[in-house]
């Protein structure tokens, strides 16, 4: 016989973890995720439904752990990860030109392990240092992010790699990296994109070779900088989502209306490019509301850190929020044509449940930290 | 304390020069910190971290505010191009019908196989395995490959034509293992009554590169053949091409991505091209064909009262169906390389010497100038001497006493020797031009030839050398006769009869009596009005007439047109192809090739001409022999409506001129 106060008791443990600020934000993203989702795929609408609970479920479950739980996890998940990269270099199956899957009975995609991983180690290294640390720390840090993220670089994930690189280089960013080397290293990269803008003709000649990319890469680069070289190829993608933004206009071509959409000119329609749907059907005022719901939703994650119990958690939650801006900044500017096309998806809209889980995993990470935040 | 206050400040602006710890400044004292100290310092990468967020963000914004409002229109456009697309829709050709309604060409729809080479892969292999499904014949091949050379290689191009219900089945079961083959229902040109007129008629084909040049040049014409594979190349179907074509429709149709119409928006429906309807008969058009046998020639019928075409014959002829779809290369080297030489129009490109159906030309012309009498006579001893130089006369010992009226039924050269002689090149060339001797009828076809109406300026631009260059006197004797340098197409000299048998108004030559709307039948009447009145005196043309019955009655024409059930004005002819000097003409010493051209001209009645006519026969000796029983039958059923049993036999005993 269930009681009424089993009932509350029950409901208060299912509550208890929840911020509910960041739930109510990340329901409002899922929200319109399903709104555009309809529109550009009903027919994937009851997969993505699976997606989404799996995705809460997650979330749930990494928010009603304590942070220093997580700590434990960090070094053994982030040694497998690497491990796992080095096998899939060496033994892992080709698909699509690219070598990203290792398959232990199922398909395996390692790289997307590190995007939690990398952060979990970092903040675990720093929090291990803390007190002591040195230039040599930063360097160790350093190393720590460049091995796996050369190795998903390598194989190519150029999309997988900028979103763990990111990852890592907002811990050691919150961890206190001096700007004497951030600016610089900045500055040069900005004078290095114009420089690329500048001279697209020579560097982009067919017969030129980019050291340390492939030739994929370098394509996309090069369609990016001019997509009418190849409109039926290569910058056919950046082409027809730019063509679908601007046709949006300031609202939209209305739900369901967009011709680009449904009329095939849009590719990946319900995964990478869905915000050229959203652009296209639902216009300026539809980017600027998923905008504001990634800033609403980052301003809760930088907030959660800044009041977090310890370094590790402060380093973990900052940088899991900063992997929203950085997949939602890639992802935006790859729709509008200002970034090459990297295959990062929009995150919890684009299809896809990796990726779905993934952010909720981190959610829960932040929920997790809210909850056992550093009590005044 | 004061090393917390130093916390980001100092980071940011730390005037002492860098050493390996002050990149770390706040971490030396990491052990002595208090936590706010370090949580102050985390808050402030937080801030920063926040600043980022918001510039970058800031940028996307910027981007979207670009393209969805700044470039709003732009894209707009680029969307609505993308989606819609002009689907052209052909119109039906127009009908070409005789005056009497029987159709001459026309359109039938029938199922073609049809190959893009530039989606697939292997062109020979295609072919090779296609064959197994659809039976592909060598000369279907080589008129691909022909086909192929002309065109552009984004077309489809047929391979196979007129499939069989059940071809059509067996190649959609097997469609799928030929990617960028399909079959079309297409609408194809027919002539129904294949070789009749092909001349006149003449024959549409593939645009090639070159017309496609030329439409391209010119925006409209571009738009309205933007789906039309076909042009008229020759004869009607080429001069009235754009009657015939018709408007091109268009269907805007939504598109995918892979250009697939995924729904109608609008259609704006093709307007048929119109039909023509001809003054030409097609009856006595074959009949005049059939006349010719299977001698090379070409005859012109025209009504005198209006210029119309009643005939147009060429022979031999060729069947225009063959050039619909493209010619194959052996039917087209069996047309091009004959010596009978069937794609030319003789009616209209071939040019003869009239021969004697010059004399009563010039007859009329000694008249109008007052050169000559009619009742002057000369004796004519059987030749002409003028200067050192002899001409001779058919008739050895001449016709005695010879007037103008017997110098026509006679064909009395010598009369005419010495007229050309009175008249002198210059009125010659004068009056003849008058007649539309050496100048392009105005006919409705393209390409016809000028022929030559000799006088001395022409001779001066014809030719290089100076000594070549001046006319002789000499040289305007045998002008007379209709020889020398006299070179005029049929058509010239049958618009010249009817001009005649007009009492001097002239008509423009036309082939088609009405332009007819195919959709509302409403007739543009294309029968001219007279292009001029050459002011011929009654008398004068009634001397002419006289010469031209007698002739019929009693000269040449006598024996062809003998039991006539009307009366005909007639005139025959004999043109030399080879000069034989000296020598008298004998018809069997020369090769046939060699033989003197056949000509006759006549117009009937006498005296209310309802047809003119001007026959050519190539090297078919006598103009009496060979040339007018063809005018008789064609008269006969034009006048009588009496149909000949076959081909006429040339006349063994028909007198010479």
């Amino acid at each position: 016989m269930i009681s009424l106060p089993d009932i509350r008791a029950f409901f208060l443990r299912l509550v208890r973890p929840i911020d509910p600020f960041l739930l109510g934000i990340a329901l409002a993203i899922m929200a319109c995720a399903y709104l555009v989702m309809l529109s550009a795929s009903p027919e994937r609408m009851s997969a993505h439904t699976l997606n989404v609970l799996s995705a809460l479920v997650v979330m749930w479950v990494v928010a009603s752990q304590p942070p220093q739980r997580l700590n434990t996890f960090a070094l053994p998940l982030y040694v497998v990860g690497v491990l796992l990269l080095v096998a899939v270099a060496l033994f892992g199956d080709v698909s699509k030109g690219a070598r990203r899957w290792l398959n232990v009975g199922v398909r395996i995609q390692p790289s997307e392990l590190m995007k939690i991983a990398m952060p979990l180690m970092l903040a675990w290294y720093f929090q291990k240092r803390e007190g002591s640390l040195k230039i040599r720390d930063f360097l160790v840090a350093l190393l720590l992010l460049i091995v796996p993220v050369g190795l998903i670089a390598k194989q190519p994930d150029l999309g997988t790699a900028i979103l763990v690189l990111g990852a890592g280089f907002f811990v050691i960013f919150f961890a206190g990296l001096s700007w004497k080397l951030i600016v610089p290293v900045g500055v040069l990269g900005i004078a290095a994109v114009v420089a690329v803008v500048v001279y697209q003709n020579q560097i982009c000649a067919p017969e030129v070779q980019w050291p340390g990319l492939h030739d994929y890469q370098k394509h996309r680069v090069c369609t990016l900088l001019d997509p009418s070289t190849d409109p039926l190829g290569k910058g056919f993608h950046t082409i027809q989502s730019t063509i679908a933004v601007g046709s949006g206009g300031f609202l939209g071509k209305g739900w369901r209306n967009g011709t680009q959409t449904h009329l095939d000119f849009l590719p990946e329609r319900h995964t990478d490019f869905i915000l050229a749907v959203i652009s296209e059907e639902f216009g300026l005022v539809g980017v600027l509301i998923i905008t504001i719901l990634y800033c609403l939703l980052i301003a809760r994650g930088l907030m959660i850190a800044s009041n977090a119990a310890n370094l590790f958690a402060r380093l973990l939650a900052g940088s899991v929020t900063m992997i929203f801006f950085t997949y939602a900044f890639v992802n935006m500017g790859m729709i509008s044509g200002i970034l090459p096309v990297v295959g990062v998806p929009l995150p919890m809209v684009s299809y896809g449940g990796t990726a779905l889980v993934t952010l909720c995993l981190g959610i829960g990470i932040l929920m997790s930290i809210q909850q056992y935040r550093r009590r005044r | 304390m004061a090393h917390g206050e130093q916390g980001v400040g100092r980071i940011l602006s730390d005037p002492r020069p860098p050493t390996p710890d002050s990149l770390l400044p706040t971490l030396q004292h990491m052990e002595l910190k208090a936590p706010e100290q370090e949580l102050s310092r985390f808050r402030a990468r937080v801030a920063a971290a926040a600043v980022l967020v918001l510039v970058g963000f800031g940028l996307i914004v910027a981007r979207f505010v670009y393209l969805q409002i700044v470039r709003y229109d732009y894209y707009a456009t680029r969307a609505e191009d993308n989606r819609i697309s002009l689907l052209p829709i052909v119109p039906n050709r127009g009908l070409i019908t005789d005056r009497n309604g029987v159709v001459l060409a026309r359109n039938y729809s029938a199922y073609t196989l049809e190959i893009t080479p530039s989606k697939v892969n292997n062109l020979d292999d295609t072919i090779d395995d296609l064959s197994e499904v659809i039976d592909i014949q060598p000369k279907d091949r080589k008129r691909f490959k022909k086909l192929l050379d002309e065109s552009k290689n984004f077309e489809s191009l047929p391979i196979r034509t007129r499939l069989t219900d059940e071809e059509v089945a067996r190649f959609i079961a097997r469609r799928y293992r030929f990617p960028g083959v399909e079959i079309k229902a297409r609408l194809f040109r027919q002539y129904p009554m294949g070789e009749l007129a092909s001349h006149a008629v003449g024959y549409i084909g593939r645009i090639n590169q070159k017309e496609m040049a030329a439409i391209e040049d010119d925006e409209d014409l571009a738009a309205n053949y933007r789906g039309t594979e076909h042009i008229g190349k020759t004869g009607l179907e080429q001069s009235y091409e754009k009657e015939l074509h018709g408007i091109t429709g268009f269907e805007q149709v939504e598109v995918d991505a892979s250009g697939r119409a995924v729904r109608s928006l609008a259609r704006t429906p093709p307007v048929p091209g119109n039909n023509l309807q001809l003054t030409m008969d097609a009856e006595l058009q074959h009949i005049a064909e059939q006349a010719f046998g299977n001698r090379r020639g070409a005859l012109v019928a025209i009504e005198p009262g209006t210029g119309g075409i009643l005939a147009l014959v060429s022979t031999p002829r060729f069947d225009p169906n063959l050039f619909v779809d493209g010619i194959t290369p052996d039917n087209w080297d069996v047309l091009n390389t004959s010596l009978d030489r069937p794609m030319i129009n003789r009616a209209l490109n071939g040019a003869y010497p009239p021969g004697s159906t010059f004399k009563p030309f010039m007859a009329l012309g000694a008249l109008e100038t007052g050169k000559r009498a009619a009742n002057t006579a000369i004796h004519d001893p059987g030749y002409f001497v003028f200067g050192d130089h002899t001409f001779n006369d058919d008739k050895k010992g001449g016709h005695g006493m010879v007037d103008m009226i017997k110098s026509i039924i006679v064909s009395c050269d010598t009369y005419y020797y010495s007229l050309a002689n009175d008249m002198g090149i210059d009125v010659i060339s004068e009056f003849m031009g008058k007649l539309g001797f050496g100048a392009r009828t105005g006919i409705d076809i393209e390409g016809e030839s000028v022929g030559v109406l000799p006088s001395p300026a022409w001779k001066k631009k014809r030719f290089k050398k100076p000594e070549q260059q001046k006319w002789y006197a000499g040289e305007t004797i045998s002008i007379g006769i209709g020889q020398g340098y006299n070179a005029y197409t049929p058509l010239q000299l049958a618009h010249a009869t009817a001009t005649l048998a007009a009492g001097g108004i002239m008509y423009k030559p036309h082939i088609v009596k009405y332009v007819v709307d195919a959709q509302t039948g409403a007739r543009r009447v294309i029968e001219p009005i007279p292009e001029a009145d050459l002011g011929f005196k009654p008398e004068n043309l009634d001397v002419i007439r006289k010469g031209m019955v007698g002739v019929m009655t009693s000269g040449t024409g006598a024996r062809a047109f003998a039991g006539a059930k009307y009366e005909a004005a007639g005139k025959t002819g004999t043109a030399q192809v080879y000069s034989l000097k000296g020598a008298k003409y004998k018809e069997g010493e020369v090769t046939e090739r060699l033989r003197d051209h056949a000509l006759f001209i006549a117009y009937a009645p006498a005296h209310d001409p309802k047809i003119a006519l001007a026959v050519l026969v190539e090297n078919g000796g006598f103009g009496a022999a060979a040339a007018a029983p063809i005018a008789r039958q064609v008269l006969d059923y034009y006048l009588l409506g009496i149909k000949p049993t076959g081909a006429v036999a040339d006349d063994p005993n028909a007198e010479p001129e």
